[in-house]
């Protein structure tokens, strides 16, 4: 017996050395390794080499910023006149746009919606990766000091780069990237609202899975976030479809172009905090849709003041600008005349409810144009229609009071 | 006594000092975490693995080359998203039979060192599948074309790093 020992000893050795590791995996993969403590081991490994990294990268960063902000100022003034007119072309993009959310958030309130806004995000630096292409993983230099924890999205301007995987101490954290393979992000094509399961491939590409195999969907359409992850807030930018081709078990094979090129990040945001609340909207009283559409719609011309009025004090049904069954109270609360779409002359916003037919023509029908939010609105629109046409009374219009010069609060949505 | 195209006498056994033991490894671990920001092919080599086959054959010892391999593997799997002990588990068996095929056969020249890494990266990759799809139930899939794309570079890499190494080797 004691000579098989021997004989066999650094066999036994190995698989001795191997069990003991197949029982820590099995330990680990039993409970469930994403919702307990960082192992020390972990966080030993990464002490011992971030700071190599670290140190690398501010020498890089130190060189770089003395070339480029003390020498090489090539350029600098045509690109600073560049960048005056981008800054002008965007401020009046920027008043279009806000027409456009303000409309949104109106409508959004009118159902009672909850939009997520990201109330704070913090900035972090890339200082190395995993390193193996069967774990796409990043290393950031910021941790539980600055309020990072598990499972909180991570993006930059361009889309989403991941999430935040395990926090390993107060300055280091890991980031799990969209394109691993075990990685899950909801999505949605932005045109044709159709969901879906992002996920990475063993070559680091990015699919979209779950898309049924009868659906039309066409290379270069953008895709966004679905928020039905509960990690990223809806809309976000995802990335394009690059190509489209059959796949297996009934369902497309829908690569997908990252919008962030995740193998070059040098800084990301850390989304710490996201906000669930009504939209807000800066209007005093209760704003229904059709007082919404009404600007939209063509003015009523003024009428003359009436010397004569019946001691009834109402007209008769169905003519204009009359309002079945009001009463003399009511009546008095209505401003003579209203020009509903007398506000309208502000910036000419691109409307996320537009109209069919030219605002000339009497009979108009609110369409919703694909937004992050389409069913929603096609329901609010749908009320709205509903209300149009049944509810044309003008003195329901009220001015919108939500001015351009208004500052948009902070947390808008994104 | 074993049968072995060269005998114990005539295979060079050499040992490393403990500075170049620890920091060999942590250097690469941190290469293999830092370099793949800028040059993201990079992800394709694997540096600690490279270092298990040259320590493990160098010594010539199954029980050096498996805790090697061990510790390496373990500190790697650090690193990644996935549970400790994929790599671990991978890098145990290749630097066991690293050091088995070092006490058997000469692997000093350029050649043999090709050969030895590409099968021992196949190896290694082989290991860590089947280790992670069975026992651990992770998602990934087997692409032999890749597989051998990756085998053939690092084996290449493998004759050039191998020979920086040498430097430190000691004669026992």
């Amino acid at each position: 017996m004691e000579s098989v020992f021997g004989r066999y000893r650094n066999l036994i050795a190995l698989l001795v050395v191997l069990f003991l590791q197949v029982l820590a995996l099995a330990v680990q993969v039993k409970r469930n390794v994403e919702n307990e403590p960082t192992r020390l081991i972990r966080v030993w490994t990464v002490n011992a080499v971030t700071p190599l990294e670290k140190g690398i990268l501010g020498l890089q960063h130190g060189v770089a910023g003395l070339w480029h902000n003390y020498f090489y100022l090539r350029g600098v003034r045509q690109e600073n006149r560049d960048l005056k007119a981008e800054i002008e072309r965007m401020r009046v993009e920027q008043v279009r746009l806000y027409e456009d959310a303000q409309q949104a958030r109106r409508l959004q309130s009118l159902l009672g919606f909850k939009e997520q806004y990201i109330a704070k995000t913090v900035a972090a630096q890339v200082v190395g990766s995993s390193g193996s292409e069967q774990s796409r993983s990043i290393t950031i230099d910021k941790g539980s000091d600055a309020g990072i924890a598990p499972g909180m999205a991570v993006i930059t301007g361009e889309g989403i780069v991941g999430k935040v995987l395990r926090v390993y101490d107060r300055t280091t954290s890991q980031v799990l990237l969209i394109d691993d393979q075990t990685s899950g992000v909801g999505a949605i094509l932005e045109s044709s609202r159709l969901q879906g399961v992002l996920r990475g491939t063993p070559a680091g590409e990015v699919v979209l899975e779950k898309v049924m195999a009868d659906e039309v969907v066409q290379p270069g359409e953008k895709v966004v976030t679905s928020g039905g992850d509960r990690i990223f807030p809806k809309g976000f930018n995802v990335g394009t479809v690059s190509k489209v081709s059959p796949g297996s078990d009934l369902f497309l094979n829908i690569r997908v172009k990252p919008a962030v090129n995740l193998s070059k990040l040098e800084e990301v945001l850390v989304v710490t905090e996201v906000q669930q609340k009504e939209p807000a909207v800066e209007q005093s009283g209760p704003v229904r849709a059709v007082d919404i559409l009404a600007q939209r719609l063509p003015s009523v011309p003024e009428k003359p003041p009436e010397t004569t009025t019946p001691p009834t004090g109402g007209s008769k049904p169905g003519e204009p600008g009359s309002k079945p069954n009001a009463n003399p109270s009511d009546a008095q609360k209505q401003p003579p005349a209203v020009k509903p779409n007398a506000v309208a002359a502000g910036p000419v916003a691109k409307p996320s409810v537009s109209l069919l037919k030219s605002s000339d023509q009497a009979e108009s029908k609110p369409v919703v144009k694909p937004a992050s939010e389409q069913s929603a609105k096609q329901a609010a629109a749908g009320s709205a229609t509903s209300k149009t046409k049944t509810e044309t009374k003008p003195d329901t219009a009220k001015p919108d009071t939500a001015k351009p010069e208004d500052k948009p609060t902070e947390d808008r949505p994104q | 006594m074993s049968v072995s195209y060269t005998s114990q006498e005539q295979v060079e056994v050499y040992r490393f000092s403990a500075p170049v033991a620890v920091l060999v490894p942590l250097v690469a671990l941190a290469f293999q975490a830092f370099v793949p920001r800028w040059l993201p092919f990079f992800t394709i080599f694997d540096l600690p693995l490279l270092l298990v086959i040259f320590f493990s054959v160098a010594r010539r010892s199954q029980v050096t080359g498996m805790l090697t391999g061990a510790f390496i593997g373990l500190l790697q799997d650090s690193l990644t998203i996935h549970p400790i002990g994929l790599n671990g588990i991978a890098k145990t068996v290749v630097g066991y039979g690293a050091s088995s095929l070092g006490v058997k056969i000469d692997v000093e020249n350029a050649g043999s060192r090709f050969l030895v890494v590409l099968f021992f990266y196949v190896v290694h990759e082989g290991v860590y599948f089947a280790v992670a799809r069975l026992l651990v139930g992770l998602p990934l899939q087997w692409s032999w074309r890749h597989e051998m794309g990756s085998a053939l570079a690092n084996a290449l890499l493998a004759v050039a790093l191998f020979a920086v190494l040498d430097r430190f080797k000691q004669r026992t």
